[in-house]
């Protein structure tokens, strides 16, 4: 673990509520602080209701923080938009019919999201001139058949082919930052393994920054140089490096026992 | 003879509002009931334009952008406002109403008689009975259909077409799914507009009544093209609306000379799309595919 990585992302003191300034309200994120480090691949553990899901829709901008500030680098982005943020921010689904455009081809998927977080013109798309690229992009998630099917629409693929798409298109234009939310949470084990493998192939040759959300503790222990886990709202455990490494499922599951 | 080529003229003029409404309901994924009141605002203003002297091209272009500038409306709605899709569009419609009273001066119908229209032109009257309006009809559906071919194509064209086939992705990829779909709804409104201009022009006069049904006729076309075409890709659908149009045009031919009046249409329009959009169901229930594939397939596809 290098010391002089810089701080990608900074959540200071975040508050998120729903249903706030109602009887119902309930604050889901409770004073959490997290600092992101450039190339950091952190595994996030927590059971239901922990507050992973609006971690990441907080860090998204689907959710506006109540209190509290997000840092990207040294600029406030506490306000900014959804759509502005996708232009350092990348995300992948746990719903496989969330990440694509089920109507649309795989290559016009891809050609949509090389352009994510710019501006839309009326210049023509010229999708021919990127087959060459796609068919070498797709054929880099291996043996799932997904080059073939260029043409297909997405609708007519498979969950994990789906899925595998889903995360090229997240990586296709290098984000800043990755979001994975459980990405391999809805396909068969065989899959699921298959493209974690790719994902933590892809992630660290090309030291991505990347946050991922699993209910597996062997992969979150397997994958990434940090862990955290999330309870109540708040991180309760964050170990990186070599401490990371010596950790064992044994111990952890002994720390959930005491969180709960 | 002079029938069947009024009813091609008739469906050429008419497809406009089935190629807008494809924008909305096919592409946006968004029932947009404010046509209603589009069409009929988009015939009173060229109508009025044209009383008061303007030229029958700028007239139809005033209706263009009160097309517009009502879809607009129903798009601040449903994005700034969160009104719910259908009410949003019957709240314009409504509000249309008295708007097109309003610009026709307060009467309910009115007359071009004497006045110039886009038909008027001389080259236009020396062409046999109807050949004008299948003329402007072909080269205006021409012209809406190549344009909208060529901006789908476009870097922004599929930003507007992926926000309807899945927004919440559309979104994550940084696209402003608002401004896209009070952009759809603008064009598509527009498009309206000019139509009820061309048919008012047409006709010979605006009638604030005049959009009554025409949601049912604008989606028949639709529909009827789907039907009869089957499986397209997205720019043969957009032609296929205009041939789409032109059938319906035939059918309402045949009704009509199987002795039902202009005042039954309404009805039998709403027959002819409710069977069209039931047919696949129809199909299922009576195997239709099954049996069509067993004369020719092999044993068994799978």
């Amino acid at each position: 673990m290098t010391k002089t990585n810089q701080p990608l992302l900074a959540l200071n003191d975040i508050v998120t509520k729903v249903n706030g300034g109602t009887p119902n309200e309930v604050m889901i994120l409770k004073h959490l602080n997290l600092t992101i480090y450039d190339g950091d691949f952190i595994t996030v553990l927590g059971s239901n209701g922990a507050g992973k899901s609006t971690l990441f829709n907080t860090i998204s901008g689907e959710l506006p923080v109540a209190s509290g500030q997000i840092k990207l680098r040294e600029k406030d982005i506490t306000h900014l938009s959804v759509e502005k943020r996708t232009a350092f921010l990348a995300r992948v689904f746990q719903d496989p019919k969330m990440g694509t455009a089920p109507r649309m081809t795989v290559a016009e998927n891809l050609l949509l999201a090389s352009q994510r977080g710019k501006r839309r013109t009326l210049r023509l798309r010229h999708l021919k001139q990127h087959m060459a690229h796609f068919k070498q992009l797709t054929a880099s998630m291996d043996n799932n058949g997904l080059s073939d099917r260029l043409n297909t629409a997405t609708e007519n693929l498979s969950g994990g082919q789906r899925q595998a798409l889903s995360f090229l298109m997240a990586t296709e234009q290098r984000p800043d930052l990755l979001l994975l939310d459980e990405h391999t949470a809805a396909l068969d084990p065989k899959t699921s393994e298959q493209l974690m493998a790719q994902t933590n192939q892809r992630v660290t040759q090309e030291k991505l920054t990347c946050l991922m959300i699993t209910h597996h503790l062997d992969d979150a222990l397997k994958y990434g140089n940090r862990l955290i886990v999330l309870d109540q709202g708040q991180i309760k455990y964050d170990v990186r490096g070599a401490e990371k490494a010596a950790l064992t499922k044994e111990k952890l599951l002994s720390f959930f026992d005491t969180i709960e | 003879m002079s029938m069947i080529v009024s009813s091609i003229g008739q469906g050429l003029l008419w497809a406009t509002l089935g190629v807008a409404l494809f924008l909305t309901f096919r592409i946006l994924d968004f029932p947009d009931m404010t046509v209603e009141g589009t069409f009929p605002l988009g015939a009173a203003v060229a109508v009025t334009a044209i009383a008061h002297g303007a030229g029958p091209l700028t007239a139809s272009l005033l209706a263009f952008v009160a097309g517009a500038a009502t879809g607009l409306v129903t798009g601040l709605l449903y994005t700034k406002g969160k009104v719910p899709i259908l009410l949003a569009g019957i709240l314009v419609m409504t509000a249309c109403l008295s708007i097109n009273l309003r610009i026709m001066g307060g009467s309910s119908n009115v007359s071009l008689l004497g006045k110039t229209t886009i038909f008027s032109n001389h080259f236009l009257q020396t062409l046999p009975k109807y050949f004008d309006s299948v003329l402007i009809g072909l080269v205006v559906i021409t012209v809406i259909t190549v344009l909208l071919i060529v901006f789908l194509q476009t870097n922004l064209g599929q930003a507007f077409i992926v926000t309807g086939d899945n927004r919440e992705m559309a979104r994550s990829i940084g696209i402003n799914t608002d401004n896209m779909t009070m952009m759809g709804l603008m064009v598509s409104n527009g498009i309206i507009g000019l139509g009820g201009a061309l048919i008012a022009q047409n006709n010979g006069y605006a009638d604030v009544s005049m959009g009554i049904g025409i949601i049912v006729i604008a989606l028949a076309s639709i529909i009827i093209g789907e039907v009869v075409f089957g499986e397209l890709t997205l720019n043969q659908r957009l032609v296929a609306v205009t041939l789409g149009s032109i059938l319906y045009q035939f059918v309402r031919l045949l009704v009509l000379q199987l002795g039902f009046n202009t005042n039954d249409m309404n009805l039998l329009s709403a027959l002819i799309l409710a069977i069209c959009l039931m047919l696949p169901q129809f199909s299922k229930a009576l195997h239709l595919n099954h049996v069509l594939k067993k004369g020719v397939a092999r044993y068994d596809e799978n």
